[in-house]
């Protein structure tokens, strides 16, 4: 109503002029505490004070960073200087000058210095050079590759393979592939390095199980199964995934595959499995640890391994479904970033691959000297043996351990005694930033088909007198 | 050529530094730091988010037909055993794969079945239903000439010194190592390929790795960790942005190349310390790298040197496309802009493009490269560089270093890189990037160009690399050419002619000034 308008102004300006003094200084006061409340900043703990030009030309000056690394004489005095190996890392080697068999390197299947794969390499070369100069989607796919993809799938039995240029890097970039963050994967506790940096990278929650204890597993799955049925909308989007180690680089010990795909379609878990100690050893044509416990390849989702050790050249391969693996040529950092694998070194994998079908009782050998020397050395007093009893790469830790530092050297003292009488071993190499790395220290040791009877007696000897005089010393100290 | 450049004087006073020297010319006859990026034309910006609108619809469609089985789809699926399972892709994730990607999939992945040298041999393929199947044909593309490979100085070769002395390696010592450095991996092969990179960079030592990826992912931890801070240029490759990742640390993103950006960043990294706590940062860690291989920029070591001594950072420079294809004896992008390796705290470098091998390498002091052979990741972990591979290295090493072929060599790539570049530039392209870099990178824009390009210059007998989204932003899709010694003058005319002809069937002539070329 128009007319009310100008009528309730005029009335409200007449009160106004009635009202006392002071209360036009009253709420002249609250108005101007108002305004200075609307203009002055407030107050912030963590405001970023503005300083000036001057001040901030002393901060940088006075500014000192640490060294960016520590300084040379500290490194030298804490590390140990790398052996030198003169020559090829066959069954002999030479070590720092000392003649040795080879008990060290993992050529399992003893392919380092074959004469086949050297003359297939020098084919290689004289066709295709050294380098591929370039990553598989400019010009660095060579057929070299695509034959070497399409003949491990056939042989572990997968549909697709897909070859990474570095062992190290294909399990470090086929996690990342699939698990983002958001996502929950449960993985061993002993899993080597490689897998923890493509699980930091992945950004996914890491949930952790005893090593090898499939009831601390169930357990743990259970547990999320409880915490996904109250929440079923967001259990809807988060994937899961586990991820194992046929044989463990750590422990050497293997992984209880049956009860793992068991849990995998019981609780819908994804299932990965890392190879790269039992592709070429297990199962009776070397495929892996699913041929050794009869499981079709299809069931799991990824097998992931690195054909540095039984096949003794470079890099890694993943293999699985297409559905899986295809997912990798676009998104493997590691696959895409990087230029493609030399073409002598497939050719290295390809003939390994070849010299595996024609022979496939060599796998069996192996196991049998690998269980055959690791009966020898399992009396020895003072060592205890770690290890799948068939693994041909298995650990020696002090049966009592005293402190890290004391153990290693002991554990040094061993490798360096063995060494002067002609038996090359290692000690497990580790660093501090490795997901439980008060892991006790270990000589690693990897049998070879190439040893006979008589070097892995001789080594077992060898070893047993290296650890008695150790032991000797230490109660002498 | 070093020693005597002092970045201190000339010119610091009012922080600007021009043209990369600031006018202090230590070679008279060398050009001053010239880099082109000339702006996405108005018409061609339009039409590019046209074409992927367009192209978005239609995937949309497309996507719709095949849920409801109207178009056969021919993508893999999951297990019928593991349909309960969460899906393993998010379905928007590959939307790009399966609309864009595959239909222009046959530019890609193209396999190769000869050295790639100046020539190389593309097995041919069939791609149908638009692009979701492919077939070999049988038919072999010889000599196609080869613009995509990394081959800076020529170095894949087939025969030759470096093939005979990589093959007598290769029957001494066999291809694989199978254990890392710290346990018996390390041959005398190893200490005499690092003594040797050492000699020819003039640093105190060098640490080489099995690939060139691993060497940034691996050891960039070892170097920074938490409470220190990392300043990244704003394209660094993947590699070493996983490298960053994975320390933990901080990171800063500068604007690519912008020394403004960085000092800004630089002078509130020292001043206000870490975040919420204001506690100083332990040290300060600037990523760079020698030449861009997307935008074929290099980098401006001067200007950031500068601002590193002032602000006590360090220096972390990746050398993968500039180690051998810059500066008079190949030393890289210090040699290029006369600074003395040393100033650099770690100077990274890959042994792929210009060495024709693979596998990375760090150099620096004495210190830096101990601490590393104890820290490092991959010295640990990870098995060693294949012998055969150290020795072409080794080689391709001598010849450049000692010989006047690798003087020759050095010498024809800068040269082809300025004829091809000047002569994309008079054609009408637009060229990114430095006139110096031997990446030459053009700009194509629109999508529907991307698989046109490649396949036109296939056709006409040239393997080339072209790059759409995700290697670079959406609408910036572009060629990149890579020079190299081993092309003669006569491909690389044709190669421009080819190119002229593309431009013209495509409408590539984007550049507003024909006459960029001086």
């Amino acid at each position: 109503m128009e007319m009310d308008k100008p009528w309730i102004v005029a009335e409200a300006i007449q009160s106004a002029l009635q009202a006392p003094f002071y209360h036009f200084i009253l709420e002249g006061l609250l108005v101007i505490w108002i305004l200075r409340l609307i203009f002055s900043k407030s107050y912030k703990i963590h405001q970023k004070e503005t300083l000036t030009k001057k001040e901030k030309e002393e901060l940088v000056g006075s500014w000192q960073p640490e060294p960016l690394v520590p300084p040379l004489e500290k490194t030298l005095a804490k590390t140990r200087p790398y052996r030198l190996v003169s020559g090829q890392v066959g069954k002999n080697i030479v070590v720092d000058g000392y003649k040795c068999k080879n008990f060290a390197s993992m050529n399992f299947l003893g392919l380092v210095g074959n004469k086949r794969v050297e003359e297939k390499i020098e084919k290689c070369i004289r066709t295709y050079g050294v380098g591929t100069c370039g990553p598989r989607g400019f010009y660095g796919t060579f057929d070299v590759h695509l034959e070497l993809e399409e003949r491990i799938a056939k042989f572990i039995g997968a549909e697709e393979a897909l070859i990474y240029s570095y062992g190290f890097a294909t399990i470090a970039s086929a996690i990342p592939a699939y698990a983002k963050r958001g996502d929950i994967i449960f993985v061993d506790e002993a899993v080597c390095f490689a897998i923890q940096k493509g699980l930091q990278a992945s950004r996914s929650k890491i949930v952790y199980f005893k090593h090898n204890d499939m009831n601390d597993l169930e357990d743990k799955l259970i547990e999320q199964e409880k915490i996904d049925k109250k929440n079923p909308k967001k259990a809807a989007v988060i994937r899961k995934f586990m991820v194992v180690e046929g044989i463990y680089m750590n422990t050497g010990q293997i992984c209880d595959l049956p009860k793992l795909v068991e849990f995998k379609f019981k609780y819908k878990v994804r299932l990965f499995v890392e190879e790269s100690l039992s592709f070429g050893v297990l199962g009776d044509h070397g495929r892996g640890v699913t041929e050794h416990f009869n499981i079709p390849v299809s069931k799991l989702d990824l097998v992931v391994a690195c054909m540095e050790y039984s096949l003794a050249s470079v890099g890694g391969f993943c293999c699985g479904r297409h559905y899986v693996v295809g997912h990798q040529r676009l998104s493997g950092m590691g696959y895409v970033f990087s230029a493609s694998l030399p073409s002598l070194l497939a050719r290295a994998a390809i003939e390994g691959l070849n010299i595996s079908e024609e022979n496939p009782d060599i796998f069996a050998q192996l196991r049998q000297k690998a269980a055959f020397l690791q009966d020898l050395l399992k009396g020895i007093k003072g060592i205890e043996l770690v290890g799948y009893p068939e693994s041909p790469c298995f650990h020696l830790r002090r049966l009592h351990p005293v402190t890290p530092e004391k153990d290693l050297k002991f554990l040094h003292d061993v490798v360096n005694k063995c060494m002067k009488n002609g038996i090359c071993i290692t000690v497990a190499s580790r660093l501090k930033e490795e997901f439980l790395s008060e892991w006790p220290a270990s000589i690693r040791i990897a049998v070879s088909v190439e040893m006979s009877e008589e070097d892995l007696d001789e080594a077992a000897r060898v070893i047993r007198h290296a650890v008695e005089e150790a032991c000797n010393k230490c109660k002498g100290s | 050529m070093s020693g005597d450049f002092k970045l201190e004087k000339n010119g610091n006073a009012n922080g600007k530094i021009f043209n990369g020297l600031n006018g202090h010319q230590p070679d008279l006859d060398k050009k001053a730091f010239q880099e082109n990026f000339e702006p996405t034309p108005l018409h061609a910006a339009i039409l590019t988010y046209l074409g992927y609108a367009i192209i978005t619809v239609f995937g949309f469609i497309r996507d719709l037909m095949r849920k409801y089985h109207i178009e056969k789809l021919h993508a893999a699926t999951e297990d019928p055993e593991m349909k309960d399972f969460v899906p393993l892709y998010a379905s928007f994730e590959s939307f790009y794969t399966r609309n864009m990607y595959n239909r222009i999939q046959d530019v890609f992945n193209r396999p190769v079945c000869s050295v790639p040298g100046a020539t190389i041999d593309i097995v041919e393929r069939k791609f149908s239903n638009s692009g979701w199947t492919s077939e070999y044909t049988g038919k072999v593309l010889k000599n196609v000439i080869n613009l995509g490979s990394y081959n800076y100085l020529g170095f894949a070769e087939n025969e030759g010194t470096c093939t005979e002395a990589a093959i007598v390696t290769a029957k001494k010592y066999g291809a694989g190592v199978c254990s890392s450095r710290q346990e018996i991996g390390n041959q005398d092969i190893h200490m005499k390929l690092e003594q040797t990179m050492a000699d020819y960079l003039d640093v105190e030592a060098c640490i080489i790795f099995g690939m060139g990826y691993a060497t940034n992912s691996t050891n960039i931890p070892c170097l920074v960790d938490k409470s220190c801070l990392i300043l990244s240029d704003g394209l660094n490759h993947a590699s070493l942005v996983l490298g960053c990742r994975l320390s933990g640390a901080t990171i800063r993103v500068f604007k690519h190349n912008d020394m403004e950006d960085l000092e800004r960043k630089l002078s509130d990294g020292v001043v206000y310390g870490q975040p919420r706590t204001h506690r100083p940062w332990k040290k300060i860690l600037i990523i760079v790298e020698g030449v861009y291989s997307m935008e074929g920029s290099i980098v401006n070591l001067p200007g950031v040197l500068a601002l590193k001594k002032k602000y006590k950072a360090y220096l972390y420079l990746d050398e993968a496309h500039s180690i051998g294809a810059l500066g008079d004896h190949g030393r890289g992008v210090t040699e290029y802009f006369g600074i003395h390796a040393s100033e650099v705290d770690i100077m990274m470098g890959t042994f792929t493009k210009s060495f024709g091998a693979a596998g990375g390498y760090i150099a620096g002091n004495r210190a830096l490269v101990e601490h590393l052979r104890a820290h490092s990741h991959s010295a640990c972990y990870a098995t060693s560089m294949s012998p055969p591979v150290c020795q072409q290295i080794l080689t391709s090493l001598s010849i450049i270093s000692g010989t006047e072929e690798g003087r020759n060599r050095i010498k024809q790539l800068a040269k082809n890189s300025k004829t091809f570049r000047q002569g994309l530039k008079k054609i009408g392209y637009i060229v990114y990037g430095n006139d110096d870099s031997p990446v030459v990178p053009t700009m194509i824009y629109l999508p529907c160009k991307i698989g046109a390009y490649g396949r036109e210059m296939l056709q006409r007998g040239f393997a080339v690399v072209v790059v759409g989204f995700p290697a670079t932003p959406i609408v910036e899709s572009r060629v990149r050419f890579c020079m190299s010694a081993a092309l003669t003058d006569e491909q690389i005319e044709k190669a421009l002619k080819a190119a002229e002809d593309v431009a013209r069937v495509l409408k590539l002539d984007y550049s507003a000034d024909k006459s960029l070329s001086c």
